[in-house]
Order: structure tokens, then C-alpha cells, then sequence
């Protein structure tokens, strides 16, 4: 089969009354049930920072993530699930305020279409209480899911404040590992880099190394995070790690500037540098495609 | 004999580099030693510019007048905790010129990503 006909191209031909057969490791279009290993499409959303006020940084603060949500709805497929990879909420040392945006957060992104919705918790959301707050609206911190044979595991490096996974996940995520066959697919869900992108700033999981370590193992795995506020993609060994682009403000790329600042907005280039972004599984090879999406297509 | 001899060798060519950053330690300290006392609130460092000289012993005093912060510099691999009460000694020799950030590396609030500083070494 053509790699570049993905499961959407397929629908359509189906949608159009073309007759489409294909390999059960990969499509059944036209079919309502979904099998093990065909191709599947998630979306990925991103450090939303709900809450941030900053004229000069995003002056649309209280409609960039409801337009994000109005696009992911007008998408002209559903995607299988969404997936918001942390810093929902902008951080504040008041309890009530932060709960307060939590659920205006939990509020908005209900109006997306697709029934299936996964967070992870940022810095922002979890540091300061060790995930208390979030665990009331948007359950455990680190757990696991299965989707079309792609095996999902969403890792905390943010509750402890000294961006650590800890002794206590790394050996969850061991024994969890343990139960995988070598063939799976793997895909690791996080907010902050598992590996060293720029220290100076932040960007590194502390323990991070002994993450990958236990990932190495397998031979298919990626990783997807948040954090840098941009479009990022690294290799560690056969590791792909992608960041994805915040829904709140940009940042320049590691090491680019002296100091790490938040970028403008831009007038004349409204939502420059934000998005969110879809990732079509082809299980079968164990390959993502990505395609970054602007804000809205106004 | 033969473990004690590379030790030698290898303290004399400067290989133990972490020998220029060892903590607080019991101890007469050197005479030239310059100590700097760094506070920590939210969201800065207080100096926020730190300036010594290459080759001159330095100790870091480092208080935090509010909340859990850290202490990060990378480049001469120092870090520390620091919390409200209770003073952290880093002691280290600066063994190359420059200017280089360091940064607080515990979560802190709103204004985290800002706080940062710079050690600035001269000949």
C-alpha cells in the first residue's frame, strides 16, 4: 500500500464510493470497527498556560484555546483522541485561583467533539502542590493506555519541583516496560524534554537519562512533549522526541538568545509560532506523521 | 601502590576537576578565599551579577528568604537546595574566564523562568 494514502485519504475514497480493500494490519475503510494495528489519527495540544494574562505576549489570552478547539472540531475528520501534553493552567501560589482555572480549563476544552481526551500535567499545574489540584480535575499523574495496539505511556517529570520522574515511576515505567513485548509500539506522553535540551533554561528532565535508559530497551519508541512552546524534534539512539507548539506564547529556540524570554506578539502575524498538531500512527511501520496546524484557519 | 600512583598523576595534570567544586567542607579555608552571600526570593537572585577572578577560591552562601528555591551552574557543575532558614555553602575555584547564567532549578511560581543570574569570571 502507498504510504502517502493515510487512513483519512482512505475514508475519502470510501466516503466517495470507492471500494477500498487493505491489509488488516493497517486499514478497513469503510468499516465501523477499528482492529489492532490499522492506522489511527490523535491530535496533540499544548501549553495552553489557561489563566496567563501578558498583553504584549498574547493579547487573544482568553480565545486562543477556544479557537484551538473550534479548529480540532472543524477538523474534517474526528481524530481518535486528543491529547494535552501539560501546562494547562498558568501557575498561581493561590489555591482557589488555581482550582478556579482548572476548571474553566476542564470547562472549555469539553466542547471538543471527540469523546476520548488525555492530559498530563505541566510545572505550571503541578509543581507548587505536587500535582494536588490536578489530580481533583484531571485524575492520576502517570498512567498508562492502549489505543489500536500503540501502548501509551504518560510520564510525570513536573509534580516534583525538581523535574524528576523519581525512584518510585522510573520503576513503574520499568515493570510496565517488562509486560510490553519487544515489538510493541510505544508511545511516551510527557511535558518536559527527557533529555538534555538546554539545561540553562530549564529544558531537561533531571533524571531523565535513566528514563531513556529503560525506553532503549525497545525498539520502537516516541516520545511527544511540551514545555519549549515550539516545533522540536530530536533523536536519542532510535528515540524520536517531538515538542510540540504552545497555545499561549512562543519561545526562541534553545540557545538562540542569551537570556530565554517570551517572544512578542506580532500584529501583523497574529498566533505566529503557535498551533497544535495532528500525528497519523501508521502502526503497522511504527511511524508518526506530523502536520503542524495553525490556531484557526481564519 | 599502582591505584595510588595514577591518583597522583592524575591530581597533578588537574584531571579531578571536580575537585573545583567541592561542597563545604570542615576545614581551614584558603586566605584568599572570597565569600559571597547570594539570596534567593521570587523571583531573583540578589546579586543578580556575581563577579570573581579566575583561580581565586569562592564560597557561595546561599539563603533563601521566602521559599524552596535551587541554585544551578551548569558550567561548573554546582548546585544546590535552598531553603528558607537554613544557609548553603558551595565552595569552588573558577578555573576558566567567561560569563556564565545560573538559574533557579526548583519550580517556583509564576516568574520561575526569569530567575536567573550571571557569575562572571576575569583574569
Amino acid at each position: 500500500m502507498n504510504d502517502l494514502m493515510n487512513r483519512r485519504d482512505l475514508l475519502k475514497l470510501a466516503g466517495m464510493g470507492v471500494a477500498v480493500f487493505v491489509s488488516g494490519t493497517t486499514v478497513r475503510a469503510g468499516g465501523a470497527a477499528q482492529i489492532k494495528n490499522e492506522s489511527f489519527y490523535f491530535v496533540q495540544l499544548s501549553d495552553t498556560h489557561w489563566g496567563f494574562n501578558g498583553p504584549n505576549i498574547n493579547p487573544d489570552s482568553q480565545g486562543t484555546l477556544k479557537k484551538a478547539v473550534a479548529a480540532v472540531n472543524g477538523l474534517d475528520e474526528q481524530p481518535d483522541f486528543v491529547v494535552f501534553t501539560g501546562d494547562l493552567t498558568q501557575t498561581t501560589d493561590d489555591r482557589k485561583i488555581r482550582r478556579d482555572r482548572m476548571a474553566e480549563f476542564r470547562d472549555i476544552v469539553r466542547q471538543l467533539k471527540v469523546e476520548t481526551v488525555r492530559f498530563m500535567p505541566g510545572e505550571h499545574d503541578a509543581s507548587l502542590d505536587r500535582g494536588d489540584a490536578y489530580q481533583e480535575f484531571f485524575g492520576d499523574l502517570h498512567y498508562t493506555f492502549d489505543h489500536n495496539g500503540v501502548h501509551f505511556i504518560v510520564l510525570d517529570n513536573v509534580s516534583d519541583p525538581m523535574a524528576a520522574v523519581g525512584d518510585k515511576q522510573l520503576q513503574w515505567l520499568k515493570t510496565d516496560l517488562q509486560q510490553m513485548k519487544k515489538e510493541t509500539r510505544i508511545v511516551v506522553l510527557t511535558h518536559r524534554p527527557l533529555f538534555d535540551l538546554a539545561p540553562d533554561w530549564d529544558w531537561a528532565t533531571r533524571d531523565g537519562d535513566a528514563v531513556i535508559d529503560a525506553l532503549m530497551q525497545h525498539p520502537n519508541v516516541t516520545v511527544l512533549y511540551g514545555h519549549i512552546h515550539q516545533e522540536h524534534h530530536h533523536m536519542t539512539g532510535h528515540i524520536a522526541h517531538h515538542a510540540a507548539k504552545s497555545l499561549m506564547w512562543a519561545l526562541p529556540e534553545p540557545g538562540s538568545v542569551p537570556k530565554k524570554a517570551q517572544i512578542p506578539w506580532n500584529a501583523s502575524e497574529p498566533y505566529k509560532g503557535l498551533g497544535f498538531r495532528e500525528l497519523e500512527a501508521q502502526v503497522a511501520s511504527g511511524r508518526y506523521d506530523i502536520k503542524e496546524l495553525p490556531v484557526s484557519r481564519g | 601502590m599502582k591505584n595510588v600512583m595514577i591518583f597522583l598523576i592524575a591530581a597533578s595534570v588537574g584531571y579531578f576537576h571536580e575537585e573545583s567544586v567541592l561542597r563545604s567542607s570542615p576545614g581551614r579555608a584558603p586566605s584568599n578565599e572570597q565569600t559571597i552571600r547570594v539570596s534567593a526570593s521570587t523571583f531573583e537572585f540578589k546579586p543578580s551579577e556575581i563577579r570573581v577572578k579566575k583561580g581565586v577560591p569562592v564560597v557561595l552562601e546561599l539563603i533563601s528568604e521566602d521559599r524552596h528555591h535551587g541554585f544551578k551552574l551548569a558550567e561548573f557543575h554546582l548546585r544546590a537546595d535552598i531553603q528558607p532558614g537554613a544557609a548553603e555553602k558551595i565552595r569552588f575555584i573558577p578555573d576558566k574566564t567567561g560569563t556564565f547564567t545560573f538559574f533557579c532549578d526548583v519550580f517556583c511560581g509564576g516568574g520561575h523562568e526569569d530567575m536567573s543570574g550571571i557569575l562572571k569570571v576575569v583574569e
